[in-house]
């Protein structure tokens, strides 16, 4: 995979990141992704992320195993081996149905967790792009993606970032 | 940020209130009239009915059968006001500090709905309850009946209107006791009265979790006297819990329609019809349990139940109305997040909800008290709409009493400033 140029900037504070986005973002600098050791209220819109298509995967999901379930429980009981049980028809809707739903909640749980998996990199075999290690402990990170922000000076970048209240700006290649 | 807000219970709201419950008085009596003269038919036809072990009922059974199913309808909407403000309070929700007027007003109807209950059963047990007939335990009677017999221990008059009183008054006692502690906080503040309202709430849960079941093997599984499901209470409950939160729901939305609660945000209102999403999956859970195992187990004596609901051309339609009403439309409808957050939706599935489980009732109760002779018309269009005026009428009264908004509770800041 090419690899391509971020400049990474680490913050001591969650309020002095959401303003630096904020600034950031106004002046036109494209933001790659911030990275913070615990949940932080507002980066989320601060960053204008759009709401998450996961619930729409989530009842795509839903709908298979659900029709898998169906299409299972009336080929085995109604027509690969026809029996009756408790003086039912071969196929009888209503005894399906635990079945049906178990199945439902068992493909969109198993289905969400693998599309989280694969949009976040932790796929196997995927790499994740760690910028700082120190986002699982103790600093805020900020990932700006060079490529995407070429109208705009590198230097004006980190002179921002420095004016936001950045406490390291450091260059990577990933 | 906070300002004083009061209901205004103005004379146009209550004329229209006047105004639906004339409409629903005019249908019933309308309807009594038009049954009462059809009923020359059913006399007719008694020879041959009574000949073929059928069960004739008048038009006073099928008045009766509709005042119970709206004695339980509303019954469980006030005692579901108090049980919900009772586990927001439990469980120190934050959240609904804002709309906790509105619950709370539901309990004014407790007393009338009890006065109602007793009256009906003392005047109408018979055509409702066929266990409070007494040849039926007289070993010399052609009707002895040796399992009701069995059960009499338990379903005799004194012991039933004992536990009727009971349940209601003791229902009432803890709405008056929070209502007084909450109404004492807009004065005082602080968190003595909070804290109170806490225990009291507790309290009150551990009593509703024992007597929301009782009361409903007394009030709507004893029609049915020889039949038994272990489901029943939690099913009873599971419909009074959605049908009030509905009705939370619609009464807050209208309020805030009307310039009401400016401190309300869709937020609120996104918890609200997670609830009833959840709650109307709740319901059907229950609903299906009952019947799945019934049906599985094909024993004739359980069955029986559902083969006079299933079998007949006239109530199977009702029985897959319920399923609609309260499972896939709520259901389908309140899936997604938007429509959580938008009026105009939840006010849809409040209103198709309320009415939903009204059928659910009224599958509860017509089937053992009229058999093959229920019908669907203007008796109990009307019963549903004079009953459902009144109770509007108690509750809004009771709501413009206190101020709307608890500016002294001490999670109001927290509601506010909610986000989900």
């Amino acid at each position: 995979m090419e690899k391509s140029r971020y400049l990474v900037g680490i913050f001591d504070d969650e309020d002095i990141l959401i303003h630096a986005v904020k600034n950031m973002r106004g002046a036109g600098v494209r933001i790659h992704e911030c990275y913070t050791p615990y949940p932080v209220h507002g980066l989320g819109s601060a960053l204008g992320y759009r709401r998450s298509r996961l619930p729409i995967a989530a009842f795509i999901f839903g709908v298979t195993g659900l029709s898998l379930a169906l299409l299972m429980q009336f080929y085995m009981l109604g027509i690969d081996w026809p029996m009756i049980v408790g003086g039912k028809n071969y196929a009888s809707l209503p005894i399906f149905i635990p079945v049906g739903f178990e199945l439902t909640v068992l493909i969109s749980a198993l289905g969400m967790v693998g599309v989280f998996m694969v949009i976040s990199d932790l796929r196997p075999y995927g790499k994740a792009k760690v910028f700082d290690l120190r986002a699982t402990d103790d600093k805020m990170v900020m990932a700006i993606d060079l490529s995407r922000n070429k109208r705009i000076d590198i230097r004006r970048i980190e002179d921002m970032l420095t004016t936001s209240g950045a406490s390291e700006i450091h260059e990577r290649s990933l | 940020m906070i300002h004083e807000e009061r209901f205004q219970f103005t004379s146009a709201i209550k004329k229209q209130i006047f105004i639906w419950g004339a409409v629903g008085l005019g249908l019933l009596v309308l309807g009594i009239i038009l049954s009462a003269l059809g009923g020359g038919g059913h006399e007719a036809a008694q020879g041959a009915t009574a000949a073929g072990g059928h069960h004739e009922s008048h038009w006073y059974d099928r008045l009766f059968a509709n005042l119970w199913i709206n004695n339980l309808y509303f019954t469980g909407l006030a005692v579901i006001g108090i049980f919900f403000t009772a586990i927001n309070y439990v469980a120190r929700a934050g959240w609904s500090a804002i709309l906790k007027r509105i619950p709370e007003a539901f309990g004014a109807w407790l007393p009338f709905a009890g006065v109602l209950m007793l009256a009906v059963f003392l005047i109408g047990g018979h055509s409702i309850f066929h266990w409070t007939h007494s040849d039926l335990y007289d070993m010399n009677s052609p009707e002895y009946d040796p399992i009701i017999a069995g059960k009499h221990g338990f379903l005799n008059y004194p012991f039933y209107i004992i536990r009727m009183i009971l349940y209601i008054g003791i229902w009432y006692l803890f709405y008056f006791l929070i209502r007084k502690e909450s109404l004492a906080e807009d004065l005082d503040g602080g968190l003595l009265h909070y804290n109170k309202m806490v225990k009291y709430s507790a309290i009150f849960i551990v009593f509703f979790a024992v007597t929301s079941s009782t009361s409903a093997w007394d009030w709507a599984l004893s029609i049915d006297t020889h039949w038994y499901s272990t489901m029943y209470g939690w099913y009873v409950f599971s419909s009074w819990f959605v049908s009030g939160l509905a009705l939370i729901t619609l009464v807050t939305v209208m309020l805030k329609e009307h310039g009401y609660l400016k401190g309300l945000s869709s937020e609120h209102l996104h918890d609200l019809g997670k609830f009833i999403f959840a709650f109307s999956i709740f319901w059907t859970y229950i609903w299906f349990s009952q019947f799945l195992l019934i049906y599985y187990a094909n024993l004739p004596e359980e069955t029986i139940y559902f083969v006079e609901r299933l079998s007949s051309d006239y109530y199977s339609s009702f029985f897959f109305a319920n399923l609609f009403m309260n499972f896939f439309f709520p259901f389908l409808v309140l899936m997604t997040r938007d429509s959580k957050r938008h009026t105009i939706f939840l006010k849809a599935v409040c209103t198709v909800v309320l009415a939903g489980h009204w059928v659910d009732f009224y599958m509860m109760v017509t089937p053992g008290v009229l058999k093959e002779n229920g019908t669907f018309g203007l008796v109990e269009i009307g019963t549903y709409i004079l009953y459902g005026a009144a109770f509007l009428f108690v509750v809004l009264f009771n709501l413009s009493k206190a101020p709307l908004i608890a500016k002294n509770h001490p999670m109001l800041g927290e509601s506010l400033h909610h986000h989900t």
